[in-house]
């Protein structure tokens, strides 16, 4: 255990060093955020009646998207997890009395964690002090945003589990581009990335919630923002649980199938 | 004690020829080649040993260290190395051995090299005293005080394999695997490496098993050789008896101030210079006193060494030989 809590610290301090793209990010992030909240506001205008949540709701699951954007980017993975299985440095990892899984696992949520940590304060600060229906509001009550810290925290693992999947393929592909971009696109879709998962019609809202990726980020941001509350709430986390499982399970089924057939490669 | 008994692998390879219209070819039908990296091999290593793993690229080498150092799984047979089946209990066994491999690096590439034992301290859970003990002791042997507070991307090659040593060493382990740990370093460093690895296996009662290229490194370290090419166990016997096995002739320089050498058969002229000859002794035709012996009634000689072919030249033989 305190194996993997020194490979988190030693990721993070290594991440720390790089300043300037904590910055660039924050700078994006905002921009970002901004034009979204303008596009939707344009929509409001229109006729406000005719969305599912309120104006200042969407401006809170916008901020909250931009300054926990580096625990859900679909985008982002470890290169260096990827490197290691083409070059065949795996074999020192392997080398290790330590599972490769749960290594891997703890390195690509360390690497996704530091990021957020370095980028989330900035822009919930100022996100904060913004006017009324532009910035973000409090969560409902105590209780919810509890609940979501530990949605957070589950869509997060889930988030993670996904992506050793994908590096899991490496060990049968050798190049995960392939399969990456098409996670990529799936992703933006069906996780709510683009727009949060209430916007879609009916029927497809209702098909998107059961799939593991609403369970990601759409989740938490709706328990923070009072869209989901009662006993929906719970319906989520269960689901997020359930399917956090699921890919654990699978993704250590795969690990080792996959640590059968490797071939190490290079020499 | 490493014992492996018909230890076999399969690599399924796939091979093409060169140009377009054959990768386009190979687009739709790829054509697959099985090849045997290792056949059947058997071998055991008492504790404490030190072997020296030798042949040609491609020969296997590296094939059986990974499967005994549980990353690979062989089609067949069984290995078993202090009572484990490293593939079936690899992280069990992970804590009894040390791995370099020569190509590769284990270190974190942008922090210090001591951040990096930091991390192995604790993946490996050595408690603080032993890895005081095993930390100081290793940096003094292989002098890395000045180098260890350095990050890894910016030490010379010779310094990086010495700390990979070094990191592999940190959790005390009872078996120590070494691919080509002397692989491009200058000579000062590899004797530094090589006298370390000796320290090693003397003080700690290691068990070594080492491949190499460089048979400097063999001579210097080990009394055992496993011969391996393409994939089978060729020969396992002491180095010495195979010196004498394979190489079967001396060198003999002579300096002398005046005479002219009489040549019989068994001897012949190398190199000859002004009052210095290089001879080749023939040693299943004529031994080496006699032959000095028929020198000296020729020549009057001022000076004479004699040496025995390398272990280089005894590979390229044996290689030769055995046709591998």
């Amino acid at each position: 255990m305190k194996a993997y809590f020194t490979f988190f610290k030693i990721r993070f301090i290594n991440g720390l060093q790089y300043r300037a793209a904590a910055y660039a990010g924050v700078a994006t992030q905002f921009a970002w955020g901004f034009m979204t909240i303008l596009m939707f506001s344009a929509f409001y205008k229109s006729n406000p009646e005719n969305f599912p949540m309120t104006f200042e709701n969407l401006t809170t699951y916008i901020w909250l998207q931009q300054s926990f954007l580096a625990l859900f980017m679909a985008w982002f993975f470890d290169n260096e997890i990827f490197d290691s299985i083409s070059s065949g440095n795996v074999a020192y990892e392997l080398c290790r009395p330590t599972g490769l899984y749960e290594m891997w696992f703890v390195r690509s949520l360390s690497s996704r964690i530091y990021r957020v940590v370095l980028r989330c304060s900035p822009i919930l600060i100022v996100a904060a002090f913004l006017p009324a229906p532009y910035g973000i509001s409090l969560p409902v009550d105590i209780m919810a945003f509890f609940l979501f810290i530990l949605s957070l925290a589950l869509g997060s693992f889930l988030m993670v589990s996904i992506n050793m999947l994908i590096y899991a393929s490496t060990f049968y592909t050798i190049s995960p581009m392939g399969i990456r971009i098409l996670s990529v696109s799936i992703f933006e879709l069906f996780s709510g990335a683009i727009i949060p998962l209430p916007f879609l019609p009916d029927n497809v809202h209702r098909i998107f919630n059961l799939l593991p990726f609403a369970s990601t980020q759409n989740t938490p941001f709706l328990i923070y923002n009072g869209y989901l509350s009662g006993k929906s709430v719970f319906h989520a986390l269960l689901l997020q649980i359930a399917w956090l499982f699921t890919f654990v399970l699978f993704g250590k089924l795969l690990f080792r199938d996959a640590l059968k057939k490797v071939v190490v490669q290079g020499g | 004690m490493i014992e492996l008994k018909n230890i076999s692998k399969t690599f399924k390879i796939a091979r093409r020829n060169a140009g377009f219209g054959e990768a386009a070819k190979a687009f739709f039908h790829k054509e697959y080649e099985y090849v045997k990296a290792l056949d059947n091999i058997t071998f055991t290593i008492p504790e404490g040993e030190m072997v020296g793993y030798i042949g040609p690229n491609g020969a296997g080498k590296s094939c059986t260290i990974k499967i005994m150092s549980g990353i690979l799984n062989p089609d067949g047979g069984t290995c078993v190395i202090n009572g484990r089946t490293p593939w079936k209990d690899r992280i069990n066994h992970a804590k009894e051995i040390g791995v370099v491999f020569g190509q590769r690096s284990q270190l974190w590439w942008d922090v210090p090299v001591v951040d990096s034992f930091e991390l192995l301290k604790d993946i490996y859970k050595i408690d603080e005293k032993q890895y005081k003990q095993s930390f100081d002791e290793l940096v003094s042997l292989l002098n890395l005080e000045s180098i260890i507070k350095t990050p890894t991307r910016q030490l010379s090659l010779g310094q990086r394999m010495r700390c990979e040593i070094a990191a592999s060493l940190l959790h005390n382990p009872k078996i120590l695997f070494l691919d080509e740990p002397t692989i491009g370093l200058d000579a000062v460093s590899k004797i530094a490496v090589r006298e370390f690895i000796k320290s090693i296996n003397k003080n700690r009662k290691t068990t070594v098993i080492l491949t190499t290229h460089d048979m400097q490194d063999i001579e210097a370290l080990t009394k055992r050789i496993i011969l391996i090419g393409k994939g089978k166990i060729l020969l396992d016997s002491d180095l010495s008896t195979l010196k004498k096995q394979y190489t079967k002739h001396k060198i003999i320089t002579v300096e002398y101030i005046s005479g002219q050498p009489n040549l019989i058969d068994g001897l012949s002229v190398a190199e000859n210079n002004k009052n210095r000859l290089v001879i080749a002794i023939d040693t299943s035709k004529i031994s080496v006193s006699n032959a000095i012996a028929k020198l000296s009634e020729s020549l009057d000689i001022t000076d004479i060494t004699v040496s025995s072919a390398s272990a280089e030249e005894m590979v390229v033989s044996m290689y030769k030989e055995l046709n591998i």
